[in-house]
């Protein structure tokens, strides 16, 4: 009876109804976010508008994220010039174990430790990876969850950025 | 010369030895697709047997991490610990330590696509190492969210 009556209590939460679009498709803003990132610095998502964003949620534990976070930081690398911005969202329990894989993987941008606040803002980071495409005036283009076609992702990220 | 060898490894070594001493002890990897399909339970079964109040009650064990759990996490259900690291393993091998070997048991994870994830066969395995006989593992093929939270199954938040 109490477990039944649980269920009906819970049940019509709507945790993972990512923000990323409304009802028409039109893409929404991201939500605004400050953390201090592995290097205490503040980082905040409104200082990049006027980027294009990648914002990629992930763990040291979670093997397609280590796939995908040396190509991010390759991105970077190429894109950067450009406009791109990676920022990196870990999920894990304590920084001691990100900050040995920020090293390890030779990343090049921004990491700040998530939390269960943060995953709720987003509409719940309930599996990783999961990578938000935010464009120059705040707007979610593009939610990727799981394991993403890199090389199309890269060809969209390419196609969003100004030709040289 | 095999002296001056060593003294040149030295400082390798060191390192060696602190970066095992500072990394989180993990379990061996071992993958998803391990488990027996018998011991499988799908989510719209786990979801049915939690609408029916004469069913009888399991003990259902998230072993996976802990930020997702708090965002969502399946009513009644416990949080143990990831069940890819050693101190995850032994949380859960404690959480059972005394319950009879026959106790109906649910371990589910979600964390990660079904195939990658690095929890939740270390579970079922540590759970049929005491000898558990009614151990059933929630298939979640791509995340919990997908999974089990947008098919509107139930779901709790907090610790």
């Amino acid at each position: 009876m109490i477990l039944a009556a649980l269920c009906v209590t819970t049940s019509v939460l709507s945790l993972a109804s990512a923000p990323s679009f409304a009802g028409d498709g039109t893409p929404r803003m991201a939500p605004d976010f400050t953390r201090a990132d592995l290097k205490g610095n503040s980082l905040s998502l409104h200082d990049y508008r006027g980027k294009l964003v990648l914002l990629n949620f992930w763990a040291t534990w979670c093997g397609p994220c280590l796939t995908e976070i040396p190509r991010f930081a390759a991105w970077q690398n190429t894109y950067g010039a450009a406009g791109l911005r990676i920022v990196g969202i870990s999920m894990d329990d304590a920084p001691a174990q990100v900050v040995r894989a920020y090293e390890k993987y030779h990343l090049n941008y921004p990491v700040a430790m998530g939390d269960a606040d943060l995953g709720r803002l987003f509409g719940g980071v309930l599996g990783l990876p999961l990578s938000y495409l935010i464009d120059p005036e705040g707007r979610i283009i593009g939610r990727y969850q799981g394991e993403p076609d890199l090389k199309q992702l890269e060809l969209r990220i390419r196609s969003l950025l100004p030709r040289p | 010369m095999k002296h001056h060898a060593l003294t040149a490894l030295c400082p390798y070594a060191f390192s060696f030895i602190l970066l095992f001493s500072l990394a989180p002890a993990s379990a061996q990897h071992v993958p998803a697709a391990s488990i027996p399909t018998a011991d499988l339970i799908q989510p719209a079964d786990l979801a049915a047997n939690l609408k029916n109040a004469s069913a009888p009650k399991v003990l259902i064990l998230q072993v996976g991490f802990r930020k997702l759990y708090e965002q969502a996490h399946i009513p009644d259900s416990e949080y143990v610990g990831a069940a890819g690291e050693d101190a995850g393993l032994q949380l859960l091998r404690n959480r059972v330590a005394k319950l009879p070997k026959d106790t109906a048991i649910v371990i589910y994870c979600g964390c990660c696509p079904w195939s990658h994830c690095p929890n939740i066969a270390a579970a079922y395995n540590a759970l049929h190492a005491q000898r558990f006989t009614q151990v059933k593992v929630l298939y979640i093929a791509d995340n919990f969210g997908d999974n089990w939270v947008n098919l509107g199954y139930p779901v709790a938040v907090g610790r």
